[in-house]
Parts: C-alpha cells; sequence; structure tokens
C-alpha cells in the first residue's frame, strides 16, 4: 500500500468520532438521493403507463379540413370571418400503405389499423352512447394490451363478436355470452355477442369503449374499407414525438405522439424532475460542505504532522492524495451505507402506499443503475470537496508549522 | 580534507515583506562527516532558522548551501523534498511523532515516502532501528502510549532510516527528565560514533553542549563563536584516545558531569 492510503487510512481511524459524523452525513444525503429518485421514477413510471395503457404511442390520421378564404389577406381595410368547415369522418383509404410505411420508420415496435365512431350500445330499454372501435385484436393487442386486462372472456371479435368494458357492462346488466345491440348514429343496428368484458383502469374507457372486429366497425360507420387511424407502438416512448414526426413526413399524414396529446402530464412530469433534481442538487451541496468542513478541521489539527511528514520528504502530491482520498473514502462508504438506508426508506414507503388489495400503489424500485449513479456522485463529490482542504494541508509550510504549530 | 557534509557560504535570511529584519547575517559554516556539533544560543538569535535553511525546510534569502556536495539552490521544490528526505535526518523537541502511526510505522515513515510502498525490507530495517535504540518491544504500539523518552528514541530512530549523512535535532532533550535526557543524548553519541553520521544539536543545556564535539554560538544572526573542544590527546578514561569528550568508547569509566541528585 502506498503513503498516501496508508496515511488516509490511518488519519480516518484515529478521528473516529469525525468520520463516523461525516460517513453518517454522507450515508443520509446518499439516502434521500436514492429515496427521492426512486420515489419519482415509480410515479411517473406508473403515471405514463397508466395513460399510455389506454393510449397508443403514435396515432396516424388523416388531415383535418381546412377553410380556404377566398379573400386577400393583405388588404387589411377588409374585417373577414373565417368559419371552420365542420369535420366529416376523414379516414385513410390506403391504410396497408401506410402501415407499411410506418412500419420501416426505426423506433417503431407495432403498427394496427382502427377505426372509430361514436354509436350506441342498447339492450332492452337502457340505451348508452358509446364509441365504437374496430380492430384486429391480434395486433391491436401489440399497441393496448386488451388481451392482459380482460375481466373476463377472452378478446374475440370474429363476425358479430364484441369486448365491453366493466362500466358498460354493468350499466346495460349484461356479462360474457349476453347479447348487446349497437348502431351507429343514423339508427342502423346490429346484434353482438359479448365474448369479453376489459377492465382498462379508467372510468371513461371502461363506459365507452366497445370493440368490435374491423370490418363490423366500416360496415357500421359506412367507412367501405377505409379505416379512421393507425396506431403505433415504439420502442422507446420518449422518443415517440421524434418518431411521430418522421412517420408523419413519410406518410403525408397526421402523426401525434402521445407526448403532444398528454402536453399537461408532460409538463408535470418534467417539473417533477426537475424539482427532484433541484433537491438533490442541494442535498449533494450540503455534503459536499460538511466533507469538505470536516477535512478543513482535520487538516489543522494535523498541520504539525503533515509539516513533520513533509520534513521527512512527503511531496506536496503526496499529502494532496492523502486527504484527497480521505474525501474519495468518505463518500463510497457513506454512499454504500446511504443505498442501504435509500432502499430501507423506499421499501417502508411503498409498504405505506397500497392498494386496497395489498399491491403496492406504485412501484418503487432502487434499480443497480440508480446505486451506481449515486454512488459515483457521492465518491466525485468527496473528491471534489476534498480539493480545498488538501491543497491546504498540500502548501502548508514544514518550518512554519513545525516551528509555530 | 574530507567534503564537508554540510556547507553554507554567505547565507542570510530575511522575513517581513515592508518591515525586512534580517534574521541571518552571513553565515559561513562547514561541517564534516561524523561531527557532534552543538548549536547555541539566546532565544531569538536566529538558531532555528539556522536550523531551518540546514535542513533544507527554507531557501536562504542569499548565500549557498550546499549538502553533501550539492547546490540544493538549484533544486526544484520536489528534488528538494527528495533530497531532504534521503540525505538529512530530524528529531524535534515537541510533536515528535505521527500519533496516528505506530512506532515502526514512525520509523519507516521515510522510507516508506522515498520508496512509495511498504515492502519487507522496509519492515526489517524498521525493527532493527528500534532494536538499535533499545525499543524492539515496542514497535506495534501506538506512539502515543510511549513515554517521552521512548517517543524520542524512536523519533531518532526514524531520522537514521535513511542513514542520512545529517542528523539536526531542535532541542532533543528539552523536555525530558535529566535520567531520560542522558539516555537520548548518550545514544546519539553511540549512532554518532558507529554510523559516522554527522548531528547538529540545537541545545540551550550548557551541560550538553559542553559533551559535543563542536560548539556553535549564535548570538543575533551571526556566529559569535565556534569552538572545537574534542580532545587532542588520548582519552582521558581509556588512555587510547582519540575517544570524543563524554562517551569513551572502551571504557564504562567515563567521567561525567555529576548529575544531580534525584
Amino acid at each position: 500500500m502506498s503513503f498516501s492510503w496508508i496515511a488516509a487510512l490511518r488519519f480516518l481511524r484515529e478521528g473516529r468520532l469525525q468520520t463516523v459524523l461525516i460517513v453518517g452525513g454522507v450515508a443520509v444525503g446518499v439516502a434521500v438521493m436514492v429515496f427521492l429518485s426512486a420515489l419519482i421514477d415509480g410515479l411517473q413510471v406508473s403515471l405514463i403507463k397508466q395513460t399510455l395503457g389506454s393510449q397508443a404511442h403514435i396515432v396516424i390520421r388523416a388531415p383535418d379540413d381546412a377553410a380556404r378564404p377566398l379573400i386577400d389577406r393583405s388588404q387589411q381595410t377588409l374585417t373577414s370571418l373565417v368559419e371552420q368547415p365542420a369535420q366529416r369522418l376523414r379516414t385513410i383509404a390506403n391504410w396497408p400503405k401506410v402501415m407499411a410505411t410506418a412500419r420501416g420508420v426505426p423506433g417503431v415496435l407495432a403498427v394496427s389499423p382502427t377505426v372509430s365512431g361514436a354509436g350506441f350500445a342498447s339492450r332492452g330499454s337502457a340505451d348508452k352512447a358509446v364509441v365504437l372501435r374496430g380492430v384486429d385484436p391480434e395486433s391491436y393487442s401489440a399497441i393496448i394490451p386488451v388481451d392482459q386486462k380482460l375481466q373476463s372472456g377472452r378478446f374475440e371479435l370474429g363476425g358479430n363478436q364484441t369486448v365491453v368494458g366493466t362500466e358498460l357492462a354493468s350499466a346495460l346488466g349484461v356479462a360474457v355470452g349476453d347479447k348487446v345491440r349497437l348502431s351507429n348514429a343514423q339508427g342502423e343496428s346490429e346484434l353482438f355477442d359479448i365474448t369479453g368484458v376489459f377492465d382498462l383502469q379508467n372510468k371513461e374507457i371502461n363506459q365507452r369503449w366497445v370493440f368490435v372486429s374491423l370490418r363490423s366497425a366500416q360496415t357500421l360507420l359506412n367507412l367501405a374499407g377505409d379505416v379512421s387511424a393507425v396506431e403505433l407502438t415504439v420502442v422507446k416512448i420518449f422518443d415517440a414525438e421524434k418518431i411521430a414526426v418522421e412517420v408523419g413526413q413519410r406518410s403525408g399524414l397526421v402523426a401525434d405522439s402521445w407526448m403532444k396529446l398528454n402536453g399537461q402530464l408532460l409538463i408535470a412530469l418534467q417539473s417533477q424532475s426537475s424539482s427532484s433534481n433541484m433537491i438533490q442538487f442541494f442535498v449533494i451541496l450540503a455534503v459536499a460542505l460538511g466533507i469538505a468542513s470536516v477535512l478543513f478541521v482535520s487538516v489543522v489539527q494535523k498541520s504539525r504532522e503533515i509539516g513533520i511528514l513533509k520534513a521527512m520528504g512527503a511531496q506536496t502530491n503526496d499529502v494532496l492524495k492523502v486527504f484527497i482520498i480521505q474525501g474519495l473514502l468518505v463518500g463510497l462508504v457513506g454512499s454504500l451505507f446511504g443505498v442501504l438506508l435509500g432502499a430501507g426508506m423506499s421499501e417502508f414507503f411503498a409498504s405505506l402506499a397500497r392498494n386496497a388489495d395489498g399491491t403496492p400503489r406504485f412501484p418503487i424500485d432502487v434499480t443497480a443503475a440508480l446505486v451506481v449513479r449515486s454512488t459515483l456522485i457521492a465518491a466525485v463529490t468527496g473528491v471534489l470537496a476534498a480539493y480545498a482542504p488538501a491543497r491546504r494541508a498540500a502548501r502548508l509550510d514544514p518550518a512554519e508549522v513545525i516551528r509555530y504549530g | 580534507m574530507v567534503e564537508p557534509v554540510l556547507r553554507l557560504q554567505g547565507v542570510t535570511r530575511d522575513y517581513g515583506s515592508s518591515v525586512v529584519t534580517r534574521v541571518l547575517k552571513g553565515i559561513d559554516l562547514e561541517i564534516h562527516p561524523g561531527e557532534f556539533t552543538a548549536l547555541t544560543g539566546p532565544s531569538g538569535s536566529g538558531k532555528s532558522t539556522l536550523l531551518n535553511l540546514m535542513g533544507l525546510l527554507d531557501r536562504p534569502t542569499s548565500g549557498q548551501v550546499i549538502v553533501d556536495g550539492q547546490d540544493t539552490g538549484q533544486f526544484g521544490d520536489k528534488q528538494l523534498a527528495t533530497f531532504r528526505g534521503r540525505t538529512v535526518g530530524f528529531v524535534f523537541q515537541f510533536h515528535h511523532l505521527i500519533p496516528a502511526f505506530t512506532a515502526r510505522e514512525n520509523v519507516y515513515m521515510p522510507l516508506l515516502l522515498d520508496r512509495g510502498r511498504v515492502d519487507r525490507e522496509m519492515l526489517t530495517r524498521a525493527d532493527e532501528l528500534l532494536a538499535s535504540v533499545g525499543l524492539s518491544d515496542r514497535g506495534g504500539n501506538r506512539a502515543t502510549d510511549l513515554s517521552g523518552g521512548q517517543q524520542q528514541r524512536v523519533a531518532l530512530a526514524r531520522a537514521l532510516a535513511l542513514q542520512p549523512k545529517l542528523v539536526l535535532a531542535d532541542e532533543p532533550t528539552g523536555n525530558l527528565d535529566t535520567e531520560s535526557a542522558d539516555q537520548v543524548f548518550d545514544l546519539l553519541r553511540q549512532i554518532n560514533q558507529r554510523e559516522r553520521t554527522a548531528f547538529i544539536v540545537v541545545t540551550h543545556d550548557p551541560r550538553l553542549a559542553d559533551r559535543c564535539d563542536r560548539i556553535i554560538r549564535i548570538v543575533d544572526g551571526s556566529i559569535a563563536s565556534d569552538q572545537t573542544s574534542a580532545p587532542a590527546g588520548p582519552c582521558r578514561a581509556c588512555g587510547y584516545g582519540p575517544c570524543l569528550r563524554g562517551s569513551c568508547m572502551l571504557s564504562t569509566d567515563i567521567p561525567r558531569a555529576a548529575k544531580p541528585a534525584a
């Protein structure tokens, strides 16, 4: 072992109480970091999961109709009122080609066509306004895993079969095996067999959505082979906007990402992250100041010894290293305890925030990446914080400190 | 003539920037291998400043400090630190040892600083040195668990770790009781004669100064007197001589200054 390591270890051992206190300080700081990160990450993952549990990452649709007034706008003396046209149901006719285009964009995981429009579901005297969603169950399951969210039955949409939400099923008093009448806005209707009841953890959707086969929806909504949208999932959800832009450009249609459609959520997530980062930054700053002040005190206490070591041939760099190593060790050992403490806190918090059925309300995972990151930050903080005291020690003039102490 | 181990030529040292105080006013001095020199003088006379310059802990304002034939004014700080570690050993009056280390670690610290890492030979050498100062059983003790005299002996062993040509001792017996002081002084003497190491000992104690080969007296930053007091003739104790005054190598019947009654 080299001189600097031996001296650093001995000095830490000698100032036992100081060492314990500062390691404790680092541990608390790291614990806050770990806990806060795990909490915020868990919260965000759960929020995003909830949002994307009933939403495609990207939706490709036909552009809206736009009014094109035949007035020269440069003549500013005129007052013009441009009335927006009512939007008819726009469709994508060449959707197999659009799907092929979308599949070709890097980062796209799955593609599925959907038809949707307004309709009614009725049984006996009960009448409910619904959204008719014509999908291909196999490809659609890759967009929204309805097959995994079934309360009963199967996600099967052959012929005149339908899958409805839990809220709708109870409102109509139906279950798997029962029949329900679905009609369009014009009143044309057909009778469907309920093959499954889903619960997408969203009351609105559980009330409104009625899945039928692509062909049934096309018939009911008079779309004759067209679809109203092509829905996509992507590999990395935060790349969705970038991919949406590219898909839009390649297909010549409008592609909206979940990020654009959930601007509020995204802003909320971002401000959550930045406030958490800010708290962490100040915690690290406090830890750094703590390490620096303890080491400064140690330099002052040991200035004679440092002087004697220098008289015996210790180089400026040797002395510098002695204190840098102390900072590093304090950071590393502190983060070790801090990670354990933070994991414990996360575990405890997760045990408090539970659903009625005992499952955690959201996951608080202390991941390996988080542990590595916290340890690195603590170690770097230790080294940086030790730098100023270490320089002070390294600069001590042996002749002066030995004589005057 | 043997090359002196230390030569000072016209060495001055000023302190202060606005009000300049000249603490040393042109010192010329040669110390030869194996010489045992006492440095005396009233406090404030510049002894410690001179000692720091001789020990390469400080640089002169003007003049040359030539140690072991090397003009140290040419050295950079890093080179000077290494050279100092190898050539000069120090024994201080107070705060002798590093309390965080054991006696053995204190002794091999200069070796460690010189070589970079601990090896087996270093440990052996430390044990030998401890044995030579009569503390072979105390190697594992923390420095603070030793008595004052023992600490000073460990400090001496440490000063000798790299077999320096010159050992500087600043009042090495200053805060020891008479018995321990005598022990430590005898030890310095023994090592001086066995290893031919030059010693420069700052002391206020005329009794100890009297037992040195040479007494240099500093007053007001200049050498006031420089007496060589080694007996020219045969030793009074053994008759063979020239034993150095105060410690005959052969006879146990050494004429000494009478110890004060306990």
